[in-house]
């Protein structure tokens, strides 16, 4: 069995034997559901989709993704474990990726949690369900795309609360960038640098997704900045190990 | 012809601009158990640590059973068993759980793995606590968990940093005896800060101050360098010199 995988298999049971795991689905489906339904105007739209649902979830991930990820180099330093791990006959990449993949199939049972949405708006009406999955899987993208930033920022420090704050700000980043308000300022102050900014954004990649796009070409760049996150935590954890 | 499982060369680590370990260059055969002695901060964990991969050395190389640490990283650290200064582990896990993972990491399954799992909690006198949360173990018990990892998988090098430090004097014994009796079939690098440990299971000892190899030699022959013919006058005489006079 591959190194990746065991470690992906104790961190997953790690995240089961203390209440982070409740705590964050709970609040997780929480929020996105008094976003939904309350903030998003569910019913009133009176429209089948769930493209409320779907505007409001990257930025409970930006909220989310970061504190489940803070601790997950910060806290083997804290305890010593990295010295173990690290000792073991492995490679840092498959130290970083097995701790990815745990979050990462974390996150997605959170995401599938969300089901009662598909199943609400199916019941009120005739949704356009081959979007709704396009969603999914662009939403399931997206949420590792925030992974491998927290990874590659709680890499970088021993401190859980800035591991926290700088992966906050860099998901931010890179979701901001992808927004009216923000593309638009940009393209005023810079002209040439906001086609470049527009074109790395998350935001405009998911937005393909939640309309019913599955192209080749955002599900490259999904996996191309997943894989470049992943490759810098490993380089940091490389680098900073011993500190 | 000699069996030479660990192999050290001019080993150097540089910390900005303070020198931890100083050109430090020794070798161990099968069937030897080095004591690796030295007054806190001499520099003995790092050279452990550079030894296990962990730390990077500035200068110098190491090898274990003829793999570079570096370079061929993960064979080396194959043939290796290594418990690492305050014996880190995961706590949340159980005693079984977490000796499970570390078997799976080195790549033991099935039968296999029980097998190995089951001999390393007899070894480690675990036995009775092999379902419990290491957070929930005493600091001796951790110590033989670290212990447990470090032979699961009945390496042919073992370094161990300070195996007996908060064990009780019974349980000292049984880890020294443990020692003295894998001790032909491997190499075996401890360090101490008990002079008595030497005597009891070490076959060469060498001190180390500031960085530096200052004795290199039998226990017994270390009790020469004094006149008063006992280790901890001699450990004394080397390491603080101006001291001792």
């Amino acid at each position: 069995m591959n190194a990746a995988w065991i470690i992906a298999r104790r961190e997953l049971a790690a995240y089961f034997a203390t209440p982070v795991a409740v705590v964050f689905i709970v609040i997780f489906l929480a929020l996105q559901g008094a976003l939904t339904f309350n903030v998003g105007n569910f019913f009133d739209r009176n429209q089948a989709d769930l493209v409320p649902f779907f505007n409001f979830l990257p930025w409970v991930l930006l909220l989310l993704v970061p504190a489940l990820t803070m601790r997950q180099w910060a806290e083997e330093r804290r305890q010593g474990s990295i010295e173990l791990l690290l000792t073991l006959p492995i490679t840092p990449f498959q130290a970083v990726l097995g701790k990815f993949l745990a979050a990462w199939m974390f996150c997605t049972l959170a995401i599938l949690l969300t089901f009662p949405f598909v199943l609400t708006v199916n019941y009120l009406g005739h949704p356009d369900n081959g979007a709704i999955l396009a969603g999914y899987v662009g939403a399931i993208l997206l949420a590792g795309s925030f992974l491998s930033i927290g990874a590659a920022l709680s890499a970088s420090t021993k401190n859980q609360v800035i591991a926290f704050i700088l992966a906050v700000a860099v998901c931010f980043a890179a979701l901001a960038t992808g927004t009216a308000t923000v593309s638009d300022y940009i393209s005023r102050i810079a002209p040439d640098v906001a086609n470049v900014v527009r074109l790395l954004s998350v935001a405009d990649r998911f937005g393909d997704f939640t309309r019913g796009v599955i192209a080749l070409r955002d599900v490259l760049y999904f996996a191309s900045f997943i894989v470049f996150f992943l490759v810098l935590a490993t380089e940091l954890v490389d680098a900073k190990r011993a500190d | 012809m000699a069996d030479i499982l660990i192999d050290i060369a001019r080993l150097t680590k540089k910390f900005g601009n303070f020198t931890a370990v100083d050109g430090v260059s020794f070798s161990v055969e099968r069937g030897e158990v080095l004591g690796f002695l030295g007054p806190n901060g001499a520099g003995k964990s790092t050279t452990m640590r550079m030894l296990a991969g962990f730390v990077r050395p500035t200068i110098g190389r190491a090898s274990i059973c003829g793999y570079d640490v570096i370079d061929q990283g993960v064979q080396a650290r194959r043939c290796l068993g290594y418990l690492p200064e305050g014996a880190p582990c995961y706590p949340d896990m159980s005693v079984e759980d977490f000796l499970a993972f570390i078997g799976r990491m080195r790549g033991l399954d099935g039968g296999e793995l029980r097998d190995h799992i089951r001999q390393s909690l007899r070894l480690a006198d675990l036995l009775e606590v092999s379902r419990l949360p290491i957070e929930t173990l005493s600091k001796g018990t951790k110590r033989r968990v670290g212990l447990a990892q470090a032979l699961l998988h009945d390496p042919d090098v073992l370094v161990l940093d300070e195996p007996t430090d908060g064990l009780d004097p019974n349980q000292k014994h049984q880890i020294r005896q443990l020692i003295r009796s894998m001790a032909p079939r491997k190499a075996i690098i401890i360090s101490t800060h008990i002079l008595e440990e030497v005597d009891a299971v070490c076959t060469r000892a060498i001190i180390i101050a500031g960085g530096r190899i200052v004795a290199d030699d039998t226990p017994m022959g270390l009790t020469f360098k004094h006149p008063s013919g006992k280790l901890d006058d001699a450990f004394r005489l080397l390491t603080r010199p101006e001291e001792a006079a």
